[in-house]
């Protein structure tokens, strides 16, 4: 029943003296391991919000099979106190429902850790004493809990018992939590739920022994005193839509953008708004341009070729200067490539993409929480510019559950009501003294001059032009307006020493892992700071003076280096600031950035031993039982 | 419609200019076309301004939008808000402003490359929904801005620059593909018949609903006498469509009614140059009004709580 490493007579006699003291604990990476029908999400949904609701920091790392149904699955929940960046190199616990999860899983498992599995399936190498071990027989527990009709539905709810157990969870929340899921549906549902739930809680837990952890209390919630909310990042990206004053928009589906579509299409309504399911994806930024024209900033977005199929229309905002959000939840590319895997590697397609001189706005949000501001500063960027913006999600913040402070929404809500008031006699829609403002249709010009808006060169006024001079004049146009914004963006995020041997830099969602890294490699002796940027396009002012405090410009990001060695954006960084410190760390695996690749992509750069001797430290698990003497 | 409007709706439904205030040919009129000079479309132009001159409509809610080609230059022409967007496009950029604004009056204005090329599938999903706003399709058989290339709707055998010994590929018959995208107005009209355009083009503005007018329009320098078969001075035919007056006349059992789909289809399917007039008339709600409906029906649930309060409680929710 238990490992070889399991703790021996000592520990074994404190259990049985009495209730086990739990082991104090300040963060621990869940992997859950089976099957897609087994409901492993909602395992690690219910965690997630558990954790919101006890004032822990939660992150969460989903896998999703791109076979449609069956298939392996997993989800991987850290769960902890104080700020978690990212969702964790290595698993201190697995759970694995079969022999295939514990092949594939058993791997991630930090030497001392917890491995629990389903004993009605697993055999797992009795020669591997690395880990402790706890056999559960989940399915044919499940299947007496439930009353033993032979079906092995609600294995989940099983596990969610044991882990509330083990990790000293709060019960009555997490009843709670599951009564409010399935309490739409039939009373038997909730009734064997809970029947499966306790059948797991109350699995003779001397078979455990003194395999208890409980969590230490957060001290950061102290400081916000805030509730928190509990989302995955489309969730949040749409969201901080609606409170940016959002309210029209139009897409098609696509892997790992549709989730944002299928909630704006339900939500919208309630304000009053509409979204459009379009018959493809060059019909759906054409009919959101269309709702921008009428005075109703609109969304559309799509992932990876979906953006692709976009890039003409996107050139027309551009010239016609219309205001518009385009949300790229970016997947593993080209083509269909890794659509339920992540990458970063639509950066330049969102700056450079399109065809001419093709100026937009690029941001990328950090996090989930940062979703939901982005969301706010893209849709006032589009309005008081009257450009085209990009946001770049990623397929791992898009599924990813987080736990944030609740936002003051009462501060935050735009009102999105068009200015259809008259406009003067002087009106022109493409002044170049300005920047442009559009009269939507349904506004009265007072001059009786009705403007048009248009893809081809335009003077002032709208009116077609083959003018050499004007073009270069409008050219300047809508490249200075990029200009305007870029000396409004606030500095990037920065952390650590303000001069040193290297500067990390990242963007979009590496900023956990990259922050991470920071911390190990300042605890290596590396003096080192780490900087991010949200704004991708324009980049903020003022860079290369922080570039040039240190040795080495690390720049970390989920695309190839390409043909000459360096990543997307250290590309384009090194195009602007001609700096040869600037170098690349990248990788395409589908997985986001573990910790320890960032350090030994440093400690490569640097060429550090220390650095990279630290690696070898620091991966035992925080589950490893010590023997209580 | 307008009891039901999206509640963001920003104006009062629209109505008729006050009395007195007459939108006249000289506020319609802008920049001067481009067109060469005996073009057909000059006289598409001419009967558009009649088409806005009768509705009277307020000057600010008229939109008038196209694609690319010859006839999509048509916006520049007409002086209320308007616009040039991608080509084959025209129609979705259209939808958004419809359903956007439901007080506006959307014309769109494009070529046969526009609506039965490059645009086709965007047609068949705008007239499906049946959204509400009047496209023209000005059909010259032939890619004129480019300079002569064959277009959907050229006929077998024509030489252009990318078929010099004719044209081999079967070509759409623009009636046929128009009534089986769901349209609930199709009519078809010829450059040379102003008052017949001007009465289509008039009719398919008051059609509630997607309505589609395809105009034969004759492009003189790349497909010269292209619909000569159909001008009579010319010693071609003009069959207008006889329709249904409904006065219980023996005569009228044999005349055509529009609401009738396999009837219209029969005659879609005449030997050019074919009928004119309205095939199909049917109303049908339209994309507007659905969702409008939507969103009332979510409203009365949600009991007019601010969008501050409807945000709070998802995030409560998620607490």
């Amino acid at each position: 029943m238990v490992g070889p490493n399991y703790p021996q007579p000592g520990a074994a006699a404190d259990a049985s003296a009495g209730a086990a003291q739990p082991h104090s604990i300040l963060d621990a990476v869940i992997r859950l391991a089976g099957n897609s029908q087994d409901g492993i999400q909602t395992i690690g949904g219910f965690l997630a919000r558990l954790a919101g609701r006890s004032d822990q920091d939660v992150m969460t790392y989903m896998t999703i099979p791109s076979t449609i149904s069956g298939g392996p699955s997993i989800f991987q929940v850290r769960m902890g106190t104080g700020d978690i960046l990212s969702s964790g190199d290595r698993a201190d616990m697995l759970v694995a429902f079969y022999q295939h999860s514990y092949e594939a899983h058993i791997g991630s498992l930090r030497p001392g850790g917890v491995l629990l599995y389903d004993a009605d399936h697993v055999k797992p190498n009795p020669e591997d004493n690395r880990f402790t071990t706890i056999a559960v027989p989940i399915t044919s527990g499940t299947v007496e809990s439930v009353g033993g009709s032979g079906k092995d539905k609600g294995k989940n709810l099983y596990v969610l018992g044991l882990l509330a157990r083990i990790f000293d969870l709060d019960v009555a929340k997490l009843t709670a939590l599951v009564k409010e899921r399935f309490g739409g549906k039939s009373e038997d549902i909730v009734r064997n739920a809970m029947l499966a739930f306790d059948a797991g809680f109350a699995w003779p837990h001397n078979n455990i022994h003194d395999l208890f952890f409980r969590f230490e209390a957060a001290e950061h919630t102290a400081l916000s005193g805030k509730p928190q909310v509990t989302m995955d990042g489309n969730m949040a990206l749409t969201y901080g839509l609606l409170a940016g004053g959002v309210r029209h928009g139009a897409g098609y589906p696509i892997t790992p953008w549709s989730s944002i579509m299928e909630i704006l299409r339900s939500e919208l309504p309630k304000y009053g708004g509409l979204f459009v399911q379009c018959e493809d994806e060059i019909a759906s930024i054409s009919t959101a341009l269309g709702f921008s024209y009428t005075g109703h900033l609109a969304v559309t977005g799509s992932s990876g070729p979906g953006l692709s199929l976009k890039m003409e229309a996107l050139g027309w905002a551009t010239m016609a200067e219309i205001p518009l959000i385009v949300i790229n939840v970016q997947r593993g590319g080209p083509s269909t490539g890794m659509p339920t895997n992540v990458e970063q590697s639509d950066l330049l397609q969102a700056i450079y993409g399109s065809h001419g001189d093709c100026p937009r706005v690029v941001l990328a949000p950090k996090n989930v929480e940062d979703c939901f501001y982005t969301g706010i500063e893209a849709a006032r960027i589009a309005r008081t510019y009257s450009t085209p913006v990009i946001i770049l999600s990623d397929q791992g913040l898009s599924s990813r559950i987080e736990a944030f402070d609740e936002p003051d929404l009462a501060k935050l809500m735009v009102d999105p009501k068009p200015d259809l008031s008259p406009r003067g006699a002087d009106y022109k829609p493409y002044p170049l003294d300005r920047l442009t403002q559009h009269a939507p249709a349904g506004a009265r010009i007072d001059s009786g001059k009705y403007p048009t808006v248009t893809g081809l060169e335009h003077d002032e006024l709208g009116h077609p032009t083959g003018n050499s001079a004007l073009h270069q004049k409008m050219t300047v146009k809508r490249r200075e307006k990029l200009k305007t914004l870029a000396a409004t963006l606030p500095d990037p995020e920065f952390h650590g020493d303000s001069a040193g041997e290297v500067l990390i830099v990242s963007w979009g969602s590496t900023w956990g892992p990259a922050l991470e890294a920071l911390g190990r490699i300042r605890k290596a002796g590396v003096k080192g700071a780490h900087l991010h940027l949200r704004h991708l396009h324009p980049l903020p002012a003022g860079l290369e003076v922080t570039f040039a405090r240190y040795h080495r410009v690390v720049v970390v990001e989920l695309n190839d280096e390409g043909l000459y060695g360096y990543g997307q954006l250290a590309s384009i960084l090194r195009a602007r600031y001609a700096n040869p410190a600037i170098v690349s760390v990248t990788k395409t695996d589908g997985l986001t950035f573990k910790v320890r690749e960032i350090v030994a992509g440093v400690a490569e750069h640097l060429e550090s031993q220390a650095l990279d001797d630290s690696l070898g430290t620091a991966t035992k698990s925080a589950l490893a039982v010590k023997s209580k003497s | 419609m307008s009891s039901a409007a999206p509640a963001l709706s920003p104006t009062a439904p629209a109505a008729p200019a006050a009395p007195g205030t007459v939108l006249s040919r000289k506020a319609l009129v802008a920049d001067h076309p481009t067109w060469c000079p005996g073009c057909g479309d000059f006289a598409v132009l001419a009967s558009f301004y009649r088409v806005l001159e009768k509705l009277n409509y307020p000057h600010e809610k008229i939109v008038t939008f196209a694609g690319i080609g010859c006839s999509s230059r048509f916006p520049y022409f007409v002086n209320t808000h308007g616009g040039h967007f991608i080509h084959g496009r025209a129609l979705p950029f259209a939808a958004g402003i419809s359903l956007g604004n439901d007080d506006l009056h959307v014309f769109v204005f494009g070529g046969d490359g526009d609506g039965f090329s490059i645009g086709g599938n965007h047609l068949v999903h705008t007239a499906r929904k049946n959204v509400n706003l009047t496209y023209v399709i000005m059909d010259n058989s032939v890619y004129g801005l480019t300079k002569k290339q064959t277009s959907p709707t050229s006929p077998i055998g024509f030489k252009s620059k990318t078929d010099p010994t004719g044209a081999m590929d079967q070509p759409i018959n623009p009636m046929r593909a128009l009534l089986n995208t769901g349209a609930t107005f199709v009519a078809r009209s010829h450059a040379t018949q102003v008052n017949h355009m001007t009465e289509m083009m008039l009719r398919a503005a008051k059609h509630p609903g997607f309505s589609v007018v395809e105009i034969l329009s004759e492009c003189v320098e790349f497909y010269d006498g292209a619909f000569d078969a159909a001008i009579p001075r010319k010693g071609g035919k003009w069959t207008l469509i006889d329709e249904k007056k409904h006065d219980g006349t023996p005569e009228d059992a044999a005349r055509h009614d529009p609401s009738d789909e396999l009837a219209a289809m029969k005659l879609a399917l005449q030997e050019w140059p074919g009928s004119f007039g309205v095939f199909f008339e049917k109303d049908r709600p339209t994309k507007n009004q659905l969702e409008a409906g939507l969103i009332a029906r979510t409203r009365e649930k949600t009991k007019g709580a601010s969008d501050l309060q409807l945000l709070q409680s998802t995030f409560s929710r998620l607490r």
